[in-house]
Order: C-alpha cells, then sequence, then structure tokens
C-alpha cells in the first residue's frame, strides 16, 4: 500500500490537524508516514496545505506532484490540485466551498457537504472530520479505530471529551461518502 | 528502542539533544528553525540543562563558546541568515578546538531570501564559512529519524575530534513529520574527559586557558598544522554515505538532504522504465566521500548531482570526477524543491544526449 | 632585562621583617607588557588578592577579550577564556548558566564593554547574570593604537579625532555605568579609580564586595567601573595622566556607588 494525499484549504479549515490525524492513524497501523505542511506566509490566513503519505516500505521523496487523493476545502486548491491527481485517483471537495465544479472524467470524484453536516452536529470545527470520515470510506487504508487511537494522540487531554463528537463526525463522513458515491454511480 | 514518536525534524532534533545531554541551549528565533527553540524553552529547564534565548545569533555563538570551554555539551541553532553571523565566533571555536553542535536550518537566499528551504549554504558550511583555515564537521540528515541520530553522533564526534559539528538540514526538514524512534542513549558512557583543557577552575596550581590568540608566527602555524592533521585524520576515519542501486548503474546521482529523498523516488522511476540509474548519498559533506566519487566515475557513464542551490556540491564531485565523465547538474533555487519527474526528465535528456565517442577514458 | 619580577631584590635582614605587600599567589611572577603607569596592572594585582583572600581559585573563571588586557591570562594564574571583541558578558552567560556553581568574573575596556560590545553588555545585565564585570574605562583604544573609545571625553584629541572629539560629529561620551543601574538586573554598580594609595584601597574593597555578592548568589550583575589612565595613549607622563584624570575625567565620570542592593 502506498497513499499519497493532498489535503488543501485555508488556515482554519483544519487542513493540517486532518493531516496530522491521518499521519498518527498510519503510524498506528505500523505503517511508514510523512506529513508535510506548506509553511510560512501562507499559513497566516491564506491557502494551506499538507501532504500525507502512508506506506508499507519507506518513504523515498516528501515532496510529490502526484497524488492518489486530494481532499479540497476551497475553490483556489481546486484550481491547483485537480490536475495533480493521478489518473484513476479520487478527488473528495467540500460542497459549499466549490464554486466551478471538478472537470476531470479519469478521476471519482465526491462532493461532501461537510460544512452542512457540522452545522448539524452544532461545531463547525469538526467540518475537517467528516471530511477525512469520507475519506476513510472511499479509500479504505486506515480503519477508523486507528483515528480514534490518533485522536487521543494529537488532541491535548483537555479536549478529549471532544473524541464522541469526532467519532460521529466521522461516521457521518463515512456515510455521505456512500451516499456521494450511490448518487453519482460511483463507489 | 524506544516507542515511535510522530514529530517535527526540528522537535526531533531538540528533544535528541536533551536526551544526549545537552546541558547548554542558546539560541534566537529566525524561521523556519523557531520550533527548535520553542521545544527547548519547554522542556530543557527541566531536564538538567539551561536553556536562554540570547539578544542575538553572535551572543548565542558566544554563550555556545563559553559553555563547551568549561567542558559541557552546548548546541546552537540557527537559519542561514543568523548563521552567517555567527561565523567569527565560529572560527574562534575551531580554533580553540572547542567541541560543540551548531544547527542550520537552511532557507533560500542570498540576503534575507526567503524562508523556504534550500541547500544554499553549502560552501559556507564546508569551505570554512569565517576567516583562516578550519573545518567544521558537517552533518546532512535526510529525514526526521536522522534529524535526531545526527544530534547523538555529532556531540559524539564533537567530543572525539574537539571539534565544533554542524548539522545542515533545511526548512522542509525541519517542518516536515514522521516517524522517529529515540535509541537508548548512556550519556555517561558517552562521556569523554575534558579535564586537561576544560576552564573549570585552577584546582592544580597550573592554569587552563582557552583561546584562539597566537601572537608568535610559528606558534600560529604549529597550531594551523595541528588542526590539519586533525582535519585529515576525520577525512580518513570518518566518512559516511549511503548508496542505493549503484552496482548495476551506468547514471549515477549525487545528492544529500532531501534533495537526496526526492532523487530516490526518480531512482525509483527511472527504474521502472529500465533505466540503470543509482543514488549515492553523502551523510557527512565534511569529510566528503571522495574516494566513492573517484571509484563511481570509474563504473558509471554519467553523473548528476542535484541540490537546491545553484551548484555548489557539484564542484565536490567535478573535483573528484577530475574530468573522467561528464558531469550535469540540476537544481532549484530560492526555496523551491526539485520534483521527481523534474529529476526523471533531466535524466532522459541526459541519455539522449550521452555519445560515449566523445569521452575518453582514463 | 630580567624576566621575573623580582629578580635581583634581596633582603638580608628578611627573617627579621614584617611582610607588608607580596605578590598574590594568583598573580604569575611574569613582565607585564603593559605599558609603564598603565592601570591595569595595578586591577590585575587586586583582582587576585581577592581571588586568594576569598579562596576560590579552583572555580574561579575568567574571561578577557579583546582590547590591552587580551593577554590577561598570560598574568592571572586561575582559568581563562579569552573571547572575541565585544562578547565577554555572553561567553560569561554560557558559562555561569551550565555550571552556576563556578565564579565567573568579565575583564573588559570601553571599546570591547561600551561600543561593540554594547548590545552583549545590556542583555547580560538585563538577564541579572550572577557575575561580575569589571570595566576598565581609560577614554580610548589603547592596543591599536589610539584611537577614539565610546568613553573619550570632548575635545580631546585621538588618532580618528585629530582635532578632538567633536560631539556633533562623533556623540558624547558614553556613561554605560548609569545606563546599567537603570535596569533590575544590576545588583551593584560602582565607580573607582586606581590613582592613589587611597584609591587603590576602594577598589579593593569595590571588588571585594562584587565577588562576595556572586558567591552568596544575590542573584544580578556586580558592575566595578575603573576609571583609569592610558598614559601612552594618552601620550602624557604617568603622573600626568593621573593629574588630568582628576582635572577632567571623573567631572564626567564622578566616583562613587551608583546603585546599591537594596538591603533586605
Amino acid at each position: 500500500m502506498n497513499e499519497e494525499i493532498i489535503i488543501a484549504g485555508f488556515g482554519g479549515q483544519g487542513v493540517l490537524s486532518m493531516g496530522m490525524t491521518l499521519a498518527y492513524s498510519g503510524m498506528v497501523e505500523d505503517k511508514e508516514v510523512v506529513w508535510m505542511p506548506s509553511y510560512g506566509p501562507e499559513m497566516r490566513g491564506g491557502t494551506a496545505n499538507c501532504t500525507v503519505i502512508l506506506s508499507d516500505k519507506k518513504v523515498s521523496s516528501p515532496i510529490i506532484n502526484q497524488f492518489d487523493t486530494a481532499i479540497i476545502l476551497n475553490q483556489p486548491s481546486m484550481d491547483k490540485f485537480e490536475s495533480a491527481v493521478k489518473p484513476g485517483g479520487v478527488l473528495m471537495y467540500e460542497t459549499n466551498n466549490i464554486i466551478n465544479q471538478p472537470t476531470r472524467t479519469d478521476i471519482s470524484i465526491f462532493s461532501i457537504p461537510a460544512n452542512m453536516e457540522s452545522v448539524k452536529l452544532q461545531n463547525k470545527k469538526i467540518m475537517n472530520m467528516v471530511m477525512l470520515g469520507a475519506f476513510l470510506s472511499a479509500r479504505h487504508v486506515i480503519p477508523l479505530k486507528s483515528i480514534i487511537e490518533a485522536l487521543k494522540k494529537v488532541l491535548p487531554e483537555r479536549h478529549h471529551h471532544l473524541i464522541p463528537l469526532n467519532e460521529q463526525a466521522l461516521t457521518r463522513g463515512m456515510e455521505l461518502h456512500k451516499v456521494a458515491a450511490n448518487s453519482e454511480g460511483r463507489s | 528502542m524506544s516507542q515511535k514518536h510522530l514529530m517535527k525534524g526540528n522537535e526531533a532534533l531538540a528533544e535528541a539533544a536533551i536526551r544526549a545531554g545537552m546541558k547548554g541551549y542558546f539560541g534566537y528565533p529566525i524561521t523556519p528553525q523557531s520550533e527548535l527553540l520553542e521545544y527547548l524553552s519547554v522542556h530543557l529547564n527541566n531536564r538538567g540543562g539551561s536553556f536562554v534565548q540570547a539578544e542575538s545569533e553572535i551572543a548565542a555563538i558566544n554563550m555556545v563558546y563559553g559553555a563547551a570551554g568549561i567542558g559541557e555539551r552546548a548546541m546552537t541553532s540557527t537559519s542561514s541568515p543568523g548563521f552567517s553571523l555567527m561565523q567569527e565566533c565560529i572560527s574562534y571555536i575551531a580554533c580553540a578546538e572547542l567541541p560543540c553542535l551548531l544547527v542550520n536550518i537552511v532557507r533560500g537566499g542570498p540576503g534575507l531570501g526567503t524562508i523556504q528551504p534550500s541547500q544554499g549554504d553549502y560552501f559556507q558550511a564546508v569551505k570554512g564559512g569565517g576567516h583562516g583555515d578550519y573545518k567544521l564537521i558537517v552533518l546532512a540528515p535526510n529525514s526526521v529519524q536522522e534529524m535526531a541520530d545526527f544530534v547523538y553522533l555529532g556531540f559524539d564526534l564533537a567530543d572525539k575530534y574537539r571539534n565544533p559539528v554542524l548539522i545542515l538540514s533545511d526548512g522542509a526538514l525541519g517542518q516536515m513529520m514522521e516517524a522517529v524512534k529515540f535509541p537508548d542513549y548512556d550519556i555517561e558512557a558517552h562521556k569523554v574527559d575534558k579535564s586537561e583543557w576544560a576552564t573549570t577552575g585552577n584546582a592544580t596550581g597550573t592554569h587552563k586557558v582557552i583561546t584562539s590568540l597566537y601572537i608568535k608566527t610559528e606558534k600560529m602555524e604549529e597550531v594551523n598544522l595541528k588542526l590539519q592533521a586533525k582535519y585529515r585524520e576525520i577525512q580518513e576515519k570518518e566518512v559516511r554515505y549511503e548508496t542505493v542501486e549503484t552496482e548495476d548503474a551506468d547514471l549515477v546521482i549525487v545528492a544529500f538532504g532531501l534533495s537526496a529523498r526526492v532523487a530516490h523516488k526518480a531512482v525509483d522511476i527511472c527504474r521502472e522504465q529500465g533505466m540503470k540509474v543509482g543514488l549515492l548519498r553523502p551523510k557527512t559533506l565534511f569529510p566528503f566521500p571522495k574516494d566513492q566519487i573517484k571509484s563511481l566515475a570509474e563504473q558509471v557513464d554519467q553523473m548528476l548531482v542535484v541540490e537546491m542551490n545553484a551548484g555548489q556540491m557539484l564542484e565536490d564531485v567535478q573535483l573528484n570526477v577530475s574530468g573522467k565523465i561528464p558531469v550535469e547538474f540540476y537544481g532549484r533555487m530560492g526555496g523551491l524543491i526539485p520534483t521527481p519527474d523534474e529529476i526523471v526528465n533531466k535524466i532522459k535528456s541526459m541519455y539522449e544526449q550521452y555519445n560515449p565517442m566523445e569521452v575518453t577514458h582514463v | 632585562m630580567s624576566d621575573t619580577f623580582n629578580e635581583g631584590i634581596t633582603c638580608e635582614f628578611l627573617d627579621d621583617c614584617d611582610i607588608v605587600w607580596d605578590r598574590p599567589d594568583s598573580l604569575l611572577d611574569t613582565r607585564l607588557h603593559y605599558c609603564p603607569g598603565c592601570g591595569h596592572s595595578v586591577v590585575h594585582r587586586l583582582l587576585m588578592e581577592v581571588v586568594d583572600e576569598l579562596g576560590i581559585r579552583d572555580r574561579t573563571i575568567g574571561i578577557a577579550p579583546v582590547g590591552c588586557s587580551v593577554f590577561a591570562y598570560n598574568y592571572l594564574n586561575i582559568d581563562m577564556q579569552q573571547a572575541a571583541h565585544g562578547r565577554a558578558t555572553a561567553v560569561a552567560t554560557g558559562i555561569k548558566r551550565v555550571r552556576p556553581d563556578r565564579i565567573v568574573f568579565t575583564y573588559q575596556g570601553d571599546g570591547d564593554l561600551a561600543a561593540i560590545g554594547t548590545g552583549e553588555t545590556i542583555h547580560t545585565v538585563n538577564r541579572g547574570e550572577n557575575i561580575v564585570i569589571i570595566f576598565i574605562n581609560n577614554g580610548i583604544y589603547g592596543m591599536t593604537g589610539g584611537q577614539m573609545a565610546p568613553t573619550t571625553l570632548p575635545g580631546v584629541k585621538t588618532s580618528t579625532t585629530t582635532s578632538g572629539r567633536d560631539v556633533s560629529i562623533h556623540g558624547h561620551p558614553l556613561k554605560i555605568a548609569e545606563m546599567l543601574a537603570l535596569l533590575p538586573g544590576a545588583y551593584y554598580v560602582t565607580r573607582t579609580s586606581v590613582i592613589s594609595a587611597n584609591h587603590v584601597r576602594k577598589t579593593k574593597k569595590a571588588l571585594l564586595k562584587a565577588f562576595k555578592y556572586q558567591m552568596e548568589g544575590k542573584g544580578g550583575v556586580s558592575f566595578v567601573e575603573v576609571v583609569s589612565n592610558c598614559p601612552a595613549g594618552w601620550k602624557m607622563t604617568p603622573v600626568d595622566s593621573n593629574k588630568w584624570l582628576e582635572t577632567n575625567v571623573f567631572d564626567n565620570f564622578p566616583l562613587g556607588d551608583i546603585k546599591l542592593p537594596v538591603k533586605d
């Protein structure tokens, strides 16, 4: 298994922490992992992205320009990374944040209403976990229980009471992916 | 071996320094190394060491001079412009033969430059940097694991040779997270007797002096000759490198640090496409793996040097290839990182243009 | 020329004499390179008397940076580190932070402490490092041949102010001791001289106090400024240079305590 993922959006959407949780869960699964953030001025309110690589063998380059999966949370990131998904790969995006729909036909595309779902769960910060849940369902590289393990490491102790809410969001994300896959006739 | 931790390169390096028995850390904030400073500000003072945020890089390196001079493990870390500021004192440290660990998380230059990763400080690291004839032992990690491992190695080499050791890394390796295991390291077992020279107080009646001032020219030359003999010994004994698929290669990439990670991927892609490409990665930039370059020049048809600069290690490769085979260069500057595809394309063009008739093998 | 300090001096009746003065053990028996009449040698002697009297030679580390006193380690039989120009207090910080049980002092001139090393000086004092700073202020760059120092008085001729220091061009003499006294990290700040036996005694007392404060771990810098002379640089006889101190310099750099420890 070798999964190369780009997660991209605005600063504040939980892009980096989503990637970190994913990387941690990979370590729980005893995979080789790399988490590479974009850093610098971009961190201050502009676009933010991070690359996560999960692999059964040692990861050579942390710098890659083609991805198996792109998780896109805003339009500028869609414009930048749609073309960087490998043929046959997956592109999933947050429904409300995208104006121009992706046009590629050689990849699987899923629109996930994660923002709306986070409103229903009464915590807008949980949007990234809904997206992560959708990823778990789409790619099957990490089981849900390892993400929960990872959250225990990523979240500071004082936020551990939020883990059940995170789990709910992840589960909802997995369901939303299935809905999106059925409606678009893809899996 | 203990458990795995997911850490940023900067944090792994800082944690390793504490575990290696560092007693004094002195630093000044500069992107992209500030996590090092921040991590140590939280953890060092309650784990047996002393953390000082200095008023400048100049003050920081001079604090290292003092702490190393009294025989304790001391370290500073900075990024490119800050490392330039430290050069005067590093020259003093090299001449006074004080063991210490320096870290340069390189960013793009020249000038204030950019905060994105670069390897533009290679010349400064391996050719001196400050005034006079001296050398640092230069270690170039290419993973978060090596960011930690080279701290132990660095302190040990520094103590062994009474020489400053530099870890030359970059912003990307500092900022990225990978799993890291910290070795079981027995600080006491690695302690070196420094009582002959460390200025801990005159308890014997004969005082010890740490200086780099020798007004008599003959004495100054003697000091220089001693240093040069030490550098030759280091060149003989301490070369470290890694090779990837060089055995049957007809083209070898030479790259260090982050560039070598990208180059490794390029090697994988080339191999999948049937090209016999290998990789030589120097882990020590001084001492440089001269003999390995020389013997590869006898074996392969072409070499490609990949760096995040305008071609600095390239000169050391060319020097050792001595014109026997063509040496090409691919580099990005200004904080940009070459991608595997860019390197593969360069290799393809090298194969296309290669004409064995033009090369005379000596 | 004799290479030892007291070779040739004999006293047939030594056994019958009371020794009223002797070279302190920690002062090496060697010729000094300082010019005749220079205050450095007196302060060196006082400093080593203090080290001997306090019995701290086995745990004292001195730092002499660039300037005339760069060779202090040739005379002081204590462990020493030679520092880069201006950086003595940073070096002292490094030593003291990793070995707080050691007694650490710097010995710096005016160019070193108040020009190139101003930043280190201010921040070391501001951090309240528990060290002693000895500041020899002679108003000139002695070692490099008599250039203007930050403490050179207005109108004084040096090799870089040949018509005299013009404050509109070169600025004013820097009273760094008064500046440092404002910082909470300064524990004890005083200004003395060594122009006469009386002043020498006062300087010795000040040095003793400064070292005791450090040993007691009072916290904070003890700063002893010695306003001294430079007969060669000033192009004066030693006697005239001391007179000049009294008639001109002390007005600008008044002697006495600038900051005393708050009684607890």
